[in-house]
């Protein structure tokens, strides 16, 4: 017999599903189940059942309980093996197209973006290149839009920078204010931040690399093939695909039309 | 429901592993596993706390050392008796209900990252009845709730004997929150767990 909490749980989604098309139906269960609980404990509800009461009757209540389903975790460069090998082994043949389009599929707060607007400027490639930055959470949209980042973790990032092959000086990028960073907005002046969800959306564009890290995680096996399929979809032919260091295409269904690159560093081509 | 007192060789019906551990737990593990032979008829999932910084080796360490198969613990990966799972640094590891692993990068818990708490929550969730959950010596308090969860859903819980434990603290944490079904020696669990395989499922 399943449990209360367990049919709760699957009620939320649904319910969530229905009245915002929010899908996370095909999420990873326990990671769920968890931030759930989380959320249960700030909104101050007794049981899942109140907290769907509250939130299919109250939108500002589901966009304060997405901001507990989705998980913001990012940094600059983080993983600076994995940019360098994109600077090494990626830039020189993406120099061959006479311009670019990358799709980064999950951005969240746009950490992600400008290490890649920051790659490809000192790379000669920003100008030609259109970057479609992508979430499902507004809030994380709004910020990555601003690119105002804390000086503190700005400064952890510097490190990440000059492991990963950075040209310059890091302050370059941004200009400090108080106890912020806020970042150069040439960086984003090719950026186009947009609300797409994997588990409901479908292709806009054709792109030559998508860069999903930390994402894909979070997804069952099912959700994880539809966003492969996606990503097959969009790139060209011997487009670019590059994951987040614990994830694979290994278990996928589209595991044998990927080819790894780098492999340590996740960086596939499509075939 | 086994008493504190039981036997270990009345534990039955095990499906799935789980160990944590944290200061002192290399050691500690290589005891426990040295008695393990290479056909070993169950999942051993593992989260041995380590700094960030060092780059897991722990799969390989222990590879060369455990007769059963040993390898570090990836997204999606559906269980296989008989290996030994080791949480990778950076990521929480859990336990899916179709018995597959998931990895996550939610906040730390107690400082750490893979959190043993979150293992053997999803894992209770996942098996129930048919868990094993094993904690061992540590200087911090994880483990200790995701203990007492693997009990409130029927599973089997052990906790290393503190007074033996390197660093009782995490021992001692458990044993605060919840009685456990047994409180052995690091040999005595590598003989219960010697044991299991025999046990008809």
């Amino acid at each position: 017999m399943e449990k209360s909490s367990d049919i709760e749980l699957r009620l939320l989604i649904e319910a969530i599903y229905l009245k915002y098309s929010y899908d996370f139906r095909d999420y990873s269960g326990a990671s769920v189940k968890r931030r759930v609980a989380h959320a249960l404990r700030q909104f101050d509800c007794a049981t899942i059942s109140a907290l769907q009461e509250r939130v299919l009757h109250d939108p500002a209540a589901f966009m304060q309980l997405l901001q507990f389903l989705t998980i913001p975790v990012s940094e600059m460069f983080r993983d600076p093996s994995h940019f360098l090998a994109i600077r090494q082994e990626v830039v020189p043949l993406l120099k061959t197209y006479p311009s670019i389009k990358i799709w980064i599929a999950g951005c969240s707060t746009g950490e992600e973006v400008y290490s890649m607007a920051i790659l490809l400027r000192e790379e000669g490639l920003l100008e030609r290149t259109i970057i479609y930055a992508t979430d499902i959470n507004p809030a994380s949209l709004d910020k990555a839009k601003q690119g105002i980042f804390s000086l503190e973790n700005v400064r952890a990032y510097t490190a990440n920078y000059q492991q990963a092959g950075g040209q310059r000086s890091f302050a370059d990028y941004y200009t400090a204010a108080y106890d912020y960073a806020i970042f150069d907005k040439t960086l984003r002046e090719n950026v186009t931040f947009a609300d797409h969800s994997l588990a409901t959306d479908s292709v806009f564009s054709e792109t030559q690399l998508i860069s999903c890290r930390n994402v894909l995680i979070y997804f069952n096996k099912k959700l994880q093939d539809r966003a492969f399929g996606l990503f097959h979809e969009s790139l060209c032919h011997r487009g670019f695909l590059v994951l987040g260091s614990k994830e694979t295409l290994d278990f996928s269904a589209y595991s044998k039309q990927f080819e790894p690159l780098v492999k340590q560093e996740r960086i596939y081509r499509k075939l | 429901m086994n008493q504190a007192a039981a036997s270990p060789a009345q534990v039955r019906g095990i499906e799935a592993i789980v160990i944590g551990a944290s200061a002192g737990g290399v050691e500690a593990l290589l005891t426990v596993f040295a008695q393990l032979p290479a056909d070993f008829g169950l999942p051993i999932i593992t989260v041995l706390h380590l700094p960030d910084e060092r780059r897991s080796q722990l799969a390989e360490v222990f590879d060369r050392r455990v007769a059963m198969p040993v390898v570090e613990a990836r997204d999606k990966e559906v269980l296989k008796p008989g290996t030994l799972y080791f949480a990778g640094p950076g990521y929480h590891l859990s336990v899916e209900h179709d018995r597959s692993l998931s990895l996550s990068q939610e906040d730390r818990v107690h400082h750490s990252r893979p959190a043993i708490d979150f293992l053997f929550e999803s894992a209770a969730d996942a098996y129930g009845t048919g868990l094993l959950a094993i904690l061992l010596t540590g200087a911090n308090q994880d483990g200790a709730r995701g203990l007492a969860h693997v009990k409130q859903q029927g599973g089997t819980t052990v906790v290393q004997e503190p007074t033996e434990a390197r660093v009782a603290v995490m021992p001692r944490a458990a044993l605060a929150l919840h009685t456990p079904d047994h409180i052995l020696t690091l040999s005595r669990i590598g003989s219960l767990l010697a044991s299991l395989e025999y046990s008809p499922c």
